[in-house]
């Protein structure tokens, strides 16, 4: 009886901790949310109080769609996150298996050259991308910042996943060898599936600061057809006047689509779990 | 014909040189069990004979075949593992057809094929189920039927039940061992359980640092071990070495005697201490310290009521005992 009762206490405890923890991260979302469905004064006068019927007002919302382009934004920002990050999948994936899996010479060396791109910042080299984009006549398009996210992601997706890879059963890989699936098979059919853990996880760390960025959308591809969502919303951060309602509006509606490709991301995660108890 | 030939056959990881200048026959239709202690290089020897690893060098010949340089999938060999290996994503069918399926084999084939291996193991119950709603045994039999169905022309059996608890251990050991005679198939089956070596193998290979040590029949190898490795590796419990409790034993030679080959007796040759005893029922174990200081393992038949600590005399008949030189080699001309 004692033993239960202090099991439920732990679990009162565990939650309490990951309920305040819950509140503590939803809180800056919940407020920006609130308050783009309120007009101006409302918004500087009661920060923190909810709509109601008087200061209720759609006026953000309303700018940011006259101001036309903002579908296109949405667009372009969806476009290169899910390129880069299957480019990322893919290639980390791929290369983590090589390095996993065959036994070559320099095999450790290549994997601490891959690496090395984790403790090394992109953005230092964004003059020489800059140039490297301009001579290429890249600039201005979504390609652009779809090699550069993908370069930036790759080292940590291959440290991660080859990790993950050394422990998928040899003894599997080998069954399909003996049964003649060819290394795509194997690596495609066999062990991508049981690493889906570790591939939802690294898509989880990409996505968001993908999504988020501004320095290479601002720098490499700055013109009106190709700016991400990010980059579109500065438009009403004025250097003496922001337009709260559209900001806070344009970040709102930024929120949902990285919420799908998450709530996508976690059941395979989950899934992944629950599947890979194979032996 | 025979089924399998390895000539010369070395394999180095780096600098370590793993398996050393092997030289092997399996006849068509023989049960050959690798045996030996772990790191023995048995199962990179079935792994080089499957294609898994390539031979440093030497030649491997399967159904008359050098296939040195062919891909496992092209030997005419299917191969069990100790973990299984089933593919997490298929049914039980489709983990058994797959490698026919690979081989471009008609549907019409493949479904009998595989229908054929489920009722021989008896799984037809669980065709259409996924390994992670399969227990341990189950998965096993499902990962034999996958060998089956391929009609390969050698078997490759790496410890397949070492992951299978003692009951099922045994089972599965007479499964193994019908399949045999009902397929009449050449199978090479790798362990270190020396149990299951003696009671499925025609041929048994014992393995020491990457070399064969001796190769023969299971009582060819019980009754007539060609040094102390293999006389003590083989039979449970292990034979008794003794150096010093045995008079007119010639300095650096030792004497090995199998535990059931000594007995009880008033006058004996030996003098010692009981220091333990297991009693199994069938047969009791008495684990005795002799005057000289070795420990040496008595079985006795039957029931026997000796204790701890009573002082007793072994008797063995020296017809029975194996003589060793100080290189640990057998001397042949001793014994009688």
């Amino acid at each position: 009886m004692n033993k239960v009762r202090s099991a439920t206490r732990t679990t009162i405890a565990a939650h309490a901790v990951l309920i305040t923890y819950t509140l503590i991260a939803l809180f800056p979302v919940f407020v920006i949310v609130i308050n783009s469905f309120k007009d101006r004064r409302a918004i500087f006068r009661d920060p923190l109080g909810l709509p109601n019927e008087e200061t209720f007002s759609l006026i953000g919302y309303e700018t940011v769609l006259k101001q036309g382009d903002f579908f296109l934004y949405f667009q372009n920002s969806m476009i290169v996150t899910v390129v880069s990050l299957t480019l990322i999948l893919l290639f980390g994936a791929m290369a983590a298996f090589a390095l996993a899996e065959y036994r070559f010479k320099g095999n450790r060396l290549m994997g601490l050259y891959l690496a090395l791109g984790i403790m090394i910042p992109i953005r230092i080299g964004t003059v020489a991308i800059l140039e490297m984009m301009v001579s290429t006549g890249l600039v201005n398009t979504l390609t652009a910042l779809i090699l550069v996210y993908t370069a930036q992601g790759l080292p940590l997706a291959v440290f991660i996943l080859s990790e993950f890879m050394k422990g998928v059963s040899d003894d599997l890989k080998n069954a399909g060898r003996i049964d003649g699936l060819s290394e795509y098979k194997i690596f495609f059919r066999l062990v991508l599936p049981l690493v889906r853990p570790a591939m939802a996880t690294v898509a989880v760390f990409n996505m968001i600061p993908i999504w988020n960025d501004l320095w290479f959308p601002l720098i490499l591809a700055p013109a009106e057809e190709v700016k991400t969502l990010t980059l579109g919303s500065q438009v009403f951060i004025g250097q003496f006047v922001t337009d709260w309602n559209a900001v806070l509006s344009a970040l709102s509606m930024a929120i949902l689509p990285v919420m799908v490709l998450y709530v996508i991301f976690s059941r395979q995660l989950i899934r992944g779990i629950t599947s890979g108890a194979v032996k | 014909m025979t089924a399998l030939k390895l000539e010369n056959v070395n394999k180095s990881f780096g600098s370590v040189h793993v398996l050393k200048d092997i030289n092997l026959t399996v006849e068509d239709g023989e049960f050959t069990v690798f045996v030996g202690p772990s790191g023995c290089g048995k199962s990179t020897l079935l792994r080089v004979i499957a294609g898994l690893e390539d031979a440093s060098s030497g030649t491997v010949t399967i159904g008359g075949d050098v296939v040195n340089a062919v891909p496992p999938a092209k030997r005419g060999i299917a191969m069990v593992f100790q973990s299984y290996a089933l593919y997490p994503h298929l049914t039980v069918k489709g983990n058994m057809g797959l490698g026919l399926k690979q081989e471009g084999q008609p549907k019409a084939v493949i479904d009998e094929r595989v229908s054929k291996a489920a009722k021989m193991l008896d799984l037809e119950k669980y065709i259409d189920r996924r390994p992670s709603e399969l227990s341990g045994g189950q998965r096993q039999r499902v990962a034999i039927g996958r060998a089956i169905v391929r009609e390969p022309k050698l078997f490759l059996f790496d410890e397949p039940l070492s992951n299978l608890d003692a009951s099922l251990r045994m089972n599965t050991r007479i499964e193994i061992a019908e399949l045999h005679r009902t397929l009449s198939a050449s199978m090479i089956y790798v362990t270190h359980d020396q149990i299951e070596a003696m009671t499925l193998a025609d041929k048994i290979v014992v393995l020491r640092d990457g070399r064969i040590e001796q190769v023969g029949s299971p009582m060819e190898l019980y009754n007539n071990p060609a040094n102390r490795f293999v006389a003590g590796f083989l039979g449970a419990p292990s034979m008794n070495f003794l150096e010093r409790s045995v008079l007119g034993l010639p300095e650096g030679e030792t004497i090995g005697i199998r535990p059931e080959h000594l007995a009880l007796s008033d006058k004996g040759q030996i003098a010692g201490k009981v220091t333990h005893v297991e009693r199994l029922g069938g047969d009791t174990n008495l684990l005795v310290t002799t005057d000289a200081g070795e420990t040496l393992t008595v079985r006795v038949f039957g029931q026997d009521p000796t204790e701890v600590g009573a002082k007793v005399q072994l008797a063995f008949d020296p017809a029975n005992a194996f003589y060793f030189n100080a290189a640990q080699e057998r001397i042949f001309d001793k014994a009688a």
